[in-house]
């Protein structure tokens, strides 16, 4: 599966380049490539219900971005002092992190063989049982229906809270 | 005076005559891909998104002004709100129906045709629905905003 | 090994996060974030030689990929956009009472 770890390092080369670059465009269009390789990664691994989301999502994610990034006329890093103790402190921290990680990482079942104890009745049930033939549908929509509704309800309130937070005029202006 | 003829407002008129004439076509994949939820990959997410972004390309076309005279933000509000409102019902039902909250109440059907898989294709329908009247919502609520005194604000 | 790439993006996202002082600069960082928790997921429920888990008219029972992690990256894609939206207007009302988007002049001018 060489696919799969070539486009891991196309996405942490992405990533870096979208962290350090100075100006905030150049940024935005980094972080587009590291969607779009996450999305051939979805294909490679046989998730086409997430690969057509994420590269939806993404588009309008980069719309947005281009919309807060245009604000301030060609945006460059803001330069202040540079703090060596909390630069060094935060890069110990992350390699601390990353030595816990690995040793916890190479603990899960490998690569390839998943454990799915719940996911075998899922997939032996799952056509008689719902009558859909697209197996995440019917886990979304019948079998996880209430996590659906969960979800409905976060959409819903934070599109609300955006809307409140730019609302120009009070209602009693009218 | 025609969105064609506004010429300082907007992007050009090839890119004003083009995005007329594939809004349309992307309307109907989005539906098609909320309608076909539980037959090919897809579902109510991604297609309640593409039918949003066909609204949101005829907006970036045509230029700001539109937003407050064609497509409002109060029609895609009540879209979104009609949608969750479905999406209860259907839940609400199956209590009514069968004994659990989200009972699938409709029946099955013959597998790998449409009009199969219960309330599904139902509750793809809501969920498309709000989907693509949210972000509708929150793009024209961020593009209306104008920013007061000072640079900025295009 | 494929795991622990994927926590080296989420890595280099809490590094952005963390350090940097443009806003903008903080919330991709955030964004950077969800793609390495999504692809995760997504790796946790492969299966070697499995295909996508739909069904078709020849083969009933093929050797499917787990679809409930699929399912919850679905959820988790659709809500990032969400929130991200919340994210960029507090941005915005920021910018407009600041005039700035650098973080220790907003954490100096208090109210």
């Amino acid at each position: 599966m060489w696919e799969i770890y070539a486009l891991a390092i196309l996405m942490i080369v992405g990533s870096i380049v979208a962290v350090q670059t100075r100006y905030l465009l150049s940024a935005v269009i980094s972080l587009a490539v590291v969607g779009l390789a996450l999305c051939v990664a979805f294909l490679y691994l046989q998730a086409p219900d997430c690969a057509i989301t994420q590269i939806v999502v993404e588009v309008i994610a980069l719309v947005i971005l281009i919309r807060a990034t245009g604000i301030e006329k060609d945006l460059s890093e803001i330069k202040g002092r540079r703090e060596i103790f909390a630069l060094v402190s935060v890069i110990i921290f992350i390699v601390v992190f990353a030595a816990f990680a690995f040793r916890a990482l190479s603990l899960l079942p490998e690569f390839g063989s998943p454990v799915m104890k719940v996911a075998k009745e899922y997939i032996e049930k799952g056509l008689e049982q719902t009558g859909s033939a697209n197996l995440v549908t019917s886990v979304l929509l019948d079998f996880r229906a209430y996590d659906t509704l969960g979800e409905a309800t976060v959409l819903f309130t934070s599109i609300l809270g955006a809307i409140v937070v730019l609302r120009e005029i009070g209602r009693k202006h009218r | 005076m025609s969105p064609l003829k506004q010429k300082e407002k907007g992007m050009t008129n090839i890119v004003k005559i083009v995005a007329k004439f594939v809004s349309p076509p992307i309307v109907l994949f989005g539906i098609y891909m909320v309608l076909h939820g539980h037959l090919t990959p897809g579902g109510g997410f991604p297609g309640g998104v593409i039918v949003a972004s066909a609204f949101i390309l005829l907006i970036l076309a045509f230029g700001r002004e539109m937003a407050s005279q064609k497509l409002k933000l109060s029609t895609a509000s009540t879209l979104e709100s009609i949608g969750a409102l479905i999406f209860l019902s259907l839940a609400l039902i199956g209590i009514a129906a069968g004994g659990w909250f989200f009972f699938n109440f409709l029946p099955k059907g013959e597998p790998l045709r449409i009009l199969s898989a219960g309330f599904i294709p139902l509750a793809n329908i809501g969920i498309g629905l709000k989907v693509s009247g949210g972000i509708f919502a929150v793009f024209v609520t961020l593009i209306m905003f104008r920013i007061t005194t000072g640079k900025g604000g295009r | 090994m494929v795991f622990f790439l994927s926590f080296v993006i989420f890595l280099i996202g809490l590094y952005c996060v963390i350090t940097k002082k443009n806003l903008l600069k903080i919330v991709m960082g955030i964004v950077i974030m969800e793609y390495a928790v999504n692809f995760f997921l997504v790796l946790l429920g492969y299966r070697k030689a499995g295909v996508a888990p739909i069904v078709v008219e020849g083969a009933r029972k093929a050797n499917f990929v787990d679809p409930l992690p699929q399912a919850m990256v679905l959820t988790a894609i659709v809500i990032s956009i969400a929130t991200l939206a919340f994210i960029v207007a507090m941005c915005i009302r920021i910018y407009e009472k600041y005039h700035t988007f650098d973080v220790t002049e907003i954490r100096r001018l208090k109210g």
